[in-house]
Formats: structure tokens, C-alpha cells, sequence
């Protein structure tokens, strides 16, 4: 089975995001890693690849850095990684950011693809489905759980997760998952994959590489949504006076019924 | 594309098992303040099938126009015929602003087909306004300056920025929207809206899924973005069994109990009663956080509430940060305590 999975770089919120003294984000303080929901994904693309074989192709797009996690992507058994960047590519939104990956992937074969539901810093969960609509295949998105494969008949058995419910749903191949978090738990990287990976070398792929890519399509000037206005929120900072450690849970009940009672709600 | 082709704003209906979902009704309401700031009419897009039924409470809740698509290959919901509907209704009349909701059908449809009618797609909106672009002219270019546009305002990275964004160039101006942020009008009894029956046509290609089968999770708790009181657990609280602290709590004020991520994954709770990015928005009036650390994520979707108050034992939470008050302690010994001296204010206010 020829997988491909569709990774991003992002900056690290889990271990707090970091703020400026004037209350603004400090993106340079965050660690840069690999998109939580992508690597679910490519966690489902190597027990695929564990259980039936085959080959997984990691792409991602992004500044010359993001090398990083393609090379960490090989590291925990990804077999090629692909590195689409280009300064004519920057700025894009995601119309212009799935044409762009679309594509790259043209120049792939591919049974299945996979991405993260979303990412961190944008958090649109766009990008997967506009990919698959760009390629004319069918997406499933919010996949929680890939059931069965059944290569001679070309389909996938797949659980997609709605908010009260699921869908147990057949596929055909060539298809694009989109993957939660909570689909499992990625492997970790091993030592001689970390020395593999770091002896393969890695596909670089600029505009020119993108022969099914109209110029009208990509970068900042082939995005459709502009950005009006941005700006950091600033952190709040509130009264650390009204948090109290007080020396019972008796007196510290007392108080949050004297706050219930000021604000009228006992 | 000829912009001034396109006209009016449309929301989509989202309905399941025949059921309109209350995101409908609240796109309606902002639909309806965008309409009259553009002297512009609301159409409804409902698409299913048997749904005719439905159009009535679209009307009442403010849709001028109802396009019903009704077919039996809308059944359920399926990513390639409900695109199919609703893009062939957008190819077709033209909508000026096309207004999803963020929800897990909606953040699927949005982006196909946003997709398919090529054009640009801003998700997740939490405000949206009637606006110039850009904010301010360009000096010497004032003539430049687009009015009457859809100005769209989310949070992105985990709530800690915010972006307001235009789709000066392409039609419709599309938006997805998160539940529970917009306001749904009263309704109007008896309000009139035309309907509309539109069919496209549906042949099943490769991109149409089967559905073999539907697993409906037991919903047996009320909806927790419509809580007033909302008394909310974390992995702090240890257990599913102690969650029945919280829920003692919750009974003596009239509440509801709700709980974050760290939970639901940890198969405590269901997922409907999560709050945060990846479960529900919610602004209670009181939103009591209970052994929970407090995350952005989590943040994200409770910052609103009008009185946060938390209870935990480490000082360096940032749920404290966001708190208006909270207490450094033992939830295990605060919350019981507290459940009891309430119940004692209450009984002496009734004996008053």
C-alpha cells in the first residue's frame, strides 16, 4: 500500500505559550515540533504499512527548517520525506496552501492519504478536505479509527467521529483520512531510525517542481482570504488577590459562599 | 465571477435525524443583522431528505427564503452528496455571504465546498461584521478601499490570537461559525418565508461513501452550552466515582456538570459534556473549574463565562490566571464543604 502523509511544523503550545513582557505571544520562545493530530496520522499510515506492507511518503510545506520534522518523520519508520518550499509559496491561506500540497501529491503515487484533522497555530481543519476536493477523492474527516483494509476490493472500513455519534463507513481507494489525536499513540523514534533518517535524503521540491499548479493559485497573491487585521492577544493578567490559600477548607467553602452571595447567584 | 452577481446571505441548516440543530437558529440570527446592515434577505439552505417539515422554524427564526433540497441520497449525512447539494445551490443563486456552523459536519462540508465553488473560506469565526477592506484606506489609494464586505473575526492558536479576515476578491464570502457564540432572535409565530425546491441531481461516484452503520453515543445530560451553573471536573478530580463531589455540587445550585479533554479521554465522562477548542464554547454565568489545570485549549472555550471560580491544589495553575476567584486547596475536602454550606445558606434563607 503507497501512503502518503501530509505533516506540518508548529510552534509547541503544550508546555505553555509563551508571552512577551507586553503581553504579546513569543513565538521564537516555543519549540517547534511536529503537528500532534499529523503525527496520529502518521502513526495510523506505519501500523498500515506494519500490518499490510508497502510505503510511506511524508510531505510537508513550510520554510527550509521544517526539514526537522521530516527527518523526524523517517525516524519512527516513514520511509521518504518530501520538503515543498519555495518563497513564492509563503503567505498562503488554505485554499491556496491545499492547491499547493495537492499538487505535490500529483507528483506521487498514492492508495491512501492522511493528514491531522487540524493544526495548532491555525486550527481550521481545512487543508485536509480542500486537498482531497483539489484531487476529486473522497476525504473522511474526523477519523477515528481505521477498522479494516481490504486491498483486493480497494475500500477501507474507517469509524468517523461526529459530536454524538459515529459512522462506520466503507471507502474506496484512492481516499483521504483526516486524523484525530485520539486515533492512538504515536511511536517514538528509535536510535538507528534517528541514524537512518538522518542518512536519507530528504526531496526538495520548489514551485517549478509543481507542474499541476496555476500561478493564480498560490502564495499570498492566490489566497482568497486576507488578513484585515492580526494581533496577539494580550494575556490577561486578573487580581491574584481574590485566589486565596486559606488555612481550612472550612474558611476557604466560606469564602466561595460569600463570592456566590456577592454576585447574587445564592 | 461577477461579483455584483452575487447577492444576499445564506446560512446552512444543519439538521440531523430530521432535526434542526441550534447552530442553525443561531446562524439565522447573525444572518439576519449582516441582511439588514447589507438591506439584503436571509435564505435558508436545508438539504436532506423529508425534511420539508423544518421550514416552518426556519421562518420563524428569521429566513426570508428556504431552498430545500430533499433526496433520498441525503438521508444521512455524507460528505460528497451534501457538498454536491449545497455547492450546486451556491452555483446556482449566487449567495453574497454562505455561513456554516464550525460543527463536526460543518468543518467537513465548509472546506469541500469552499473548495469546489473556488473560493476562499475563514473557519471557526467567533464575531462577524459588515466592514471596509482594508480597515483604513491606503493613502492615495482611497478609491481602492472595498465597502459592504464580510469581515471575519476567529482566535487561532488556542485562543491566544486573534485575526480578522476579508474575501474581498471571491464569492461567496465564506464562513464557518462556532456554536454557541451567535445569538438566535425570539422566534416570530407564524412568520412566512418562500420556499424554494431544488434538486441537482444525484449519481453516486467514487467520492460517495456506503454507511454501514450509525452508533449513536447515549446523550442522557442536558446540552452544557445552554447551562447557567456550570460545574466543571479535570483529571484533578481522580475518578469517575468522585465525580459525584461535582455533581452534589452541581444539585444544590441548580447546575450542570461538565469536564475537560484529560477527562473525556481518560473515558470518565462523555464527550458532549467537554469544554474547550476540541469539545464544546460555553459562557455560563458561573463556571466553577475543578481540579482542572487549565490549558489554553481548554481556555479557549470557557473564558467567557461571566465568574470563573476555581478550586486547586497547585498554586501555579494557570487556571488561576484566568480565574476571577479561586481557592488553593483540596477539592476532595473544599467541595464537599462547600456542597454543605450552601445547602445551609439555603436553608436559612428559606426559613427567613
Amino acid at each position: 500500500m503507497k501512503i502518503v502523509v501530509c505533516i506540518k511544523q508548529v510552534p509547541d503550545t503544550k508546555g505553555g505559550v509563551k508571552f512577551k513582557a507586553d503581553g504579546t505571544l513569543d513565538r521564537g520562545a516555543m519549540l517547534a515540533i511536529m503537528n500532534p493530530d499529523d503525527k496520529a496520522g502518521l502513526e495510523a499510515a506505519l501500523r498500515l504499512k506494519d500490518q499490510y506492507g508497502g510505503e510511506v511518503t511524508v510531505v510537508t510545506m513550510g520554510l527550509p527548517k521544517a526539514d526537522a520534522v521530516l527527518y523526524e518523520a523517517m525516524a519512527m519508520g516513514a520511509d521518504k520525506g518530501i520538503l515543498v518550499t519555495d518563497r513564492v509559496l509563503g503567505g498562503a491561506d488554505t485554499w491556496a496552501t491545499s492547491q499547493t500540497i495537492a499538487a505535490a501529491i500529483k507528483n506521487l503515487e498514492y492508495d491512501v492519504i492522511i493528514t491531522g484533522r487540524q493544526a495548532i497555530d491555525g486550527d481550521t481543519a481545512q487543508v485536509g478536505p480542500q486537498i482531497s476536493e483539489h484531487l476529486g477523492i473522497p476525504v473522511i474527516s474526523y477519523t477515528e479509527e481505521i477498522m479494516d483494509v481490504d486491498e483486493k476490493g480497494r475500500t477501507l472500513t474507517v469509524k468517523r467521529q461526529f459530536e454524538d455519534r459515529y459512522h462506520v463507513l466503507k471507502v474506496k481507494m484512492p481516499c483521504l483520512l483526516t486524523a484525530l489525536s485520539e486515533l492512538n499513540e504515536p511511536r517514538y523514534m528509535t536510535p538507528g531510525g534517528i541514524f537512518d533518517a538522518f542518512n536519507t535524503e530528504l526531496t526538495v521540491w520548489g514551485r517549478d517542481d509543481l507542474k499541476e499548479l496555476a500561478d493564480e493559485n498560490i502564495g499570498l497573491n492566490g489566497s482568497p482570504t486576507k488578513i484585515a487585521k492580526a494581533s496577539d492577544k494580550v494575556a490577561k493578567v486578573k487580581d491574584r488577590t481574590k485566589i486565596k490559600a486559606l488555612d481550612s477548607a472550612s474558611e476557604e467553602a466560606d469564602y466561595i459562599v460569600s463570592v456566590l452571595e456577592e454576585t447574587h447567584v445564592i | 465571477m461577477k461579483i455584483e452577481d452575487y447577492k444576499g446571505v445564506f446560512i446552512y441548516a444543519q439538521q440531523i435525524d430530521n432535526k434542526l440543530s441550534t447552530i442553525s437558529l443561531e446562524l439565522l440570527g447573525k444572518a439576519k443583522d449582516l441582511a439588514a446592515d447589507l438591506d439584503e434577505k436571509v435564505t435558508a439552505v436545508l438539504i436532506g431528505s423529508g425534511v420539508s417539515d423544518l421550514t416552518q422554524t426556519l421562518a420563524e427564526y428569521g429566513a426570508d427564503r428556504v431552498i430545500v433540497v430533499d433526496d433520498p441520497a441525503l438521508k444521512d449525512y455524507r460528505t460528497e452528496p451534501y457538498t454536491h447539494a449545497l455547492a450546486s445551490v451556491i452555483n446556482e443563486y449566487k449567495p453574497e455571504i454562505m455561513l456554516v456552523g464550525a460543527t463536526a459536519i460543518g468543518r467537513d462540508l465548509g472546506p469541500k465546498v469552499s473548495a469546489r465553488v473556488a473560493t476562499g473560506l475563514t473557519a471557526d469565526c467567533t464575531q462577524l461584521d459588515i466592514g471596509d477592506f482594508p480597515l483604513t484606506p491606503v493613502p492615495g489609494q482611497e478609491d481602492k478601499q472595498l465597502h459592504r464586505q464580510l469581515l471575519m473575526t476567529r482566535p487561532a492558536f488556542g485562543g491566544n490570537t486573534i485575526a480578522t479576515i476579508a474575501c474581498p476578491e471571491n464569492r461567496p464570502q465564506m464562513a464557518t461559525v462556532r456554536p454557541g457564540v451567535m445569538q438566535k432572535k425570539e422566534p416570530v409565530k407564524g412568520a412566512k418565508a418562500e420556499i424554494v425546491d431544488y434538486n441537482p441531481g444525484f449519481k453516486e461516484n467514487d467520492c460517495y461513501v456506503e454507511i454501514e452503520k450509525i452508533v449513536k453515543e447515549v446523550v442522557t445530560t442536558e446540552n452544557i452550552a445552554d447551562a447557567k451553573i456550570l460545574v466543571s471536573g479535570g483529571r484533578g478530580v481522580g475518578s469517575p466515582e468522585n465525580f459525584k463531589l461535582l455533581d452534589e455540587l452541581a444539585e444544590v445550585l441548580g447546575g450542570t456538570v461538565s469536564c475537560s479533554r484529560a477527562v473525556v479521554d481518560s473515558g470518565w465522562k462523555p464527550k458532549e459534556l467537554q469544554v474547550g477548542q476540541t469539545g464544546q464554547t460555553v459562557r455560563p454565568h458561573v463556571y466553577f473549574a475543578i481540579g482542572i489545570s487549565g490549558a489554553i485549549q481548554h481556555a479557549a472555550g470557557m473564558e467567557d463565562s461571566d465568574i470563573i471560580i476555581a478550586i486547586n491544589k497547585d498554586e501555579n495553575a494557570p487556571i488561576f490566571d484566568i480565574a476571577d476567584y479561586g481557592v488553593i486547596g483540596d477539592l476532595n475536602k473544599v467541595v464537599p464543604e462547600l456542597t454543605k454550606k450552601i445547602k445551609e445558606q439555603q436553608a436559612a434563607k428559606a426559613g427567613q
